[in-house]
């Protein structure tokens, strides 16, 4: 790849001195709701990278992934918040968060990874939705997910004395809790992109690949595929649960209605849309699908300032116009719009 | 027994629903390998046309005549509809990657949901109070004439497709088309054409499915078809998707479960799990039903490659 030489070249520096300055501009720009959109565009990007490595690197169809997302969330909102007044420090419930997830991932796995395609697709959205109802439904007989209402007043998250939701000042400058969030989360997404990028590199990453391809041959050429299927499964879900933790931190509080099928569906098409198996795809893919519905809420500002009268209500054809992006994207990029060399030629073999 | 009588009565009827719902998933998976992701919204709008009409004919027309044309008139919208989305959003994608037509489909859903929302608005539209309240007591369960219209006519579009796609020469070309359209293709089958069909004949079905729930629970909403359709793409998996009676038979199966889990489950647990736990139920017995027979209950064996 080369990455590695290029790192300190004019145009990464660049780019890498605008993530940083990024919040501050937005900040000062459009305004603070502008960070805490990046802010979740960060998050998704973590689901879009874990979600990728079932997907995109082992080929796995998974419409449940939002259950480990959920599972990282309301472990930490459990530990963390007045439910059962349990306030345990980060190092501890951000793995447990992670391991928790992967855990689920494995449990789901090990007995269903043997279905093809899209009897998996069922059967991980069934899962999904068990786990939303449970969720949704565990305030009897002993309280412990409060049911529909969610978890509330969850503890931000801190590092020692440092906590991510006070402002701060350093250098003169004084950072608000989303843009600390900010930082927090995009050294994250950095982790677990190059991460992920090492993997996709690295003996298991030929071998998913493999499978993909075609899981006959990789099982005569001996690669354990079951085994493999699981790796990708947990680790994907391990993601999930990481990124869920910290979105519980975040947010503040949980409920069962940020965790429906939507929301996995919605993670799925960042990553085919921005292109599967390819890391900084998937991440575009992330930052897209967060901040374009968002953007067309700003619609209605932008007509009633140079119009003075709001012709197009924006709530109301946002949606319509998201539905219609999403087809018109795949109609035009089938393999997604930044694919992975792999992905590009197996679409270009295809076509007659 | 008469509750039992009961429950396995509303669930043939709710089972009756899915399995038109999931004839449509089945048939289009059985030809294009695609899940219609659209299908559950396209009911959906069945349902929301037929009300509205049915509302707007019930001053002037006797209840049958309105209720036909109602009929009639979402059978024709969702056709119309079931056509363009497969001509715009998934024949393009005909030869793209696998996931491709699936994003195209999750973004018609999204459409159809808040066209329709946007149409008829935010909130639950109810059915117009005219069909006639009869009922029948059969050993202390109350069978509605409703129930049984619905059963009665669903049964028979089952049995027609089913005569239709094993006895004619169109049921031929659709099986050909779905075993490979290429091949169909140099016997003289018009694939695309095939294709088209197939869409009108899943649409009308979803249609007809639409105008009942709506009917049956008096209830339609622009969200609707999103669990339906979920539950109705588990029946058409359950029985084995791509077979045709593997749809009807797990449509069924799946509503007299789901009605049988939400009925005893709280005499099952002593109390401790609710009615409120129904939709778990349904997953719960398709996850396992999966892992016993990878396939479906009527599936054929099958291995990834395509």
């Amino acid at each position: 790849m080369g990455a590695s030489a290029s790192i300190f070249s004019p145009v990464s520096v660049g780019k890498g001195l605008l993530l940083v300055v990024l919040p501050l501009l937005l900040q000062a720009g459009p305004g603070a709701a502008w960070v805490r959109i990046v802010d979740m565009a960060l998050l998704y990007s973590m689901l879009a990278i874990g979600l990728n490595i079932v997907v995109g690197f082992a080929g796995l169809l998974d419409l449940g992934y939002i259950a480990f997302y959920a599972t990282g969330a309301y472990l930490y909102a459990l530990l963390d918040s007045m439910q059962f007044n349990l306030h345990w420090p980060l190092w501890a419930t951000l793995p447990l968060s992670a391991a928790l997830a992967g855990l689920f991932g494995l449990l789901l796995g090990a007995p269903t990874l043997r279905l093809r395609g899209d009897y998996l697709a069922i059967v991980t959205l069934g899962f999904g939705e068990i786990v939303r109802i449970f969720l949704n439904n565990l305030d009897t007989p002993f309280n412990l997910t409060n049911g529909p209402q969610g978890i509330s007043l969850i503890d931000p998250i801190r590092l020692g004395n440092f906590t991510f939701s006070r402002p701060h000042h350093f250098a003169g400058l004084t950072l608000t809790g989303t843009q600390q969030y900010y930082y927090l989360f995009l050294a994250t997404v950095i982790g677990m992109a190059w991460l992920a990028t090492r993997l996709q590199h690295s003996r298991i990453g030929r071998a998913w690949a493999a499978i993909r391809e075609d899981e006959l041959a990789a099982a005569a050429s001996g690669i354990a595929v079951r085994n493999y299927k699981l790796l990708a499964f947990s680790l994907g879900a391990t993601c999930g649960g990481f990124a869920g933790a910290l979105f519980a931190g975040f947010q503040g509080f949980v409920s069962p209605e940020s965790f429906n099928l939507m929301e996995s569906v919605m993670v799925l098409c960042m990553v085919v849309l921005g292109g599967m198996g390819n890391v900084n795809g998937v991440i575009f893919g992330a930052i897209l699908l967060t901040v374009l519905p968002e953007a067309l809420r700003m619609m209605g500002d932008w007509q009633l300032n140079h119009f003075g009268h709001i012709w197009i209500d924006p709530n109301d054809v946002r949606m319509l116009l998201f539905g219609g992006a999403l087809i018109l994207i795949m109609l035009y990029r089938p393999a997604g719009l930044l694919p992975s060399p792999a992905q590009r030629r197996e679409w270009q073999k295809k076509l007659p | 027994m008469s509750i039992l009588l009961q429950q396995l009565v509303n669930g043939l009827v709710l089972g009756s629903v899915y399995a038109l719902v999931a004839l449509g998933y089945t048939m289009v998976y059985g030809i294009l390998g695609l899940i219609n992701f659209a299908h559950g919204d396209v009911t959906m709008i069945g349902a929301m046309v037929a009300l509205t009409s049915i509302t707007a004919l019930s001053g002037h027309l006797p209840w049958p005549a309105a209720v036909a044309l109602g009929l009639i008139a979402a059978i024709a919208v969702c056709m119309v509809l079931g056509y363009f989305i497969e001509r715009l959003a998934y024949r393009p994608l005909r030869h793209a990657p696998r996931l491709a037509p699936l994003i195209t489909a999750i973004g018609v859903s999204i459409i159809l949901q808040n066209l329709a929302m946007l149409i008829w608005g935010r909130q639950y539209l109810a059915f117009p109070a005219l069909l006639p309240q009869t009922w029948f007591d059969i050993d202390g369960a109350r069978i509605t004439g409703i129930q049984l219209a619905i059963l009665g006519i669903a049964l028979t579009l089952m049995l027609i497709l089913d005569f239709l796609v094993r006895h004619t020469r169109l049921g031929r070309a659709m099986r050909a088309t779905a075993q490979s359209p290429q091949l169909a293709g140099l016997m003289g089958i018009n694939a695309n054409q095939i294709i088209s069909v197939t869409f009108l004949i899943g649409s009308a079905l979803a249609a007809v499915a639409g105008l009942m729930v709506s009917a049956y629970y008096g209830l339609a909403h622009y969200y609707m078809g999103f669990l339906l359709g979920l539950k109705a793409f588990s029946a058409a998996v359950l029985g084995g998707i791509g077979q045709l009676r593997g749809a009807i038979l797990g449509g069924l199966l799946l509503g007299v479960i789901e009605s049988l889990g939400a009925g005893y489950i709280g005499v099952l647990t002593h109390g401790l799990l609710g009615s409120n736990y129904q939709d778990v139920f349904a997953f719960f017995v398709l996850i396992i039903v999966l892992m016993v027979r990878p396939s479906g209950l009527l599936g054929k064996p099958a291995t990834d490659r395509a």
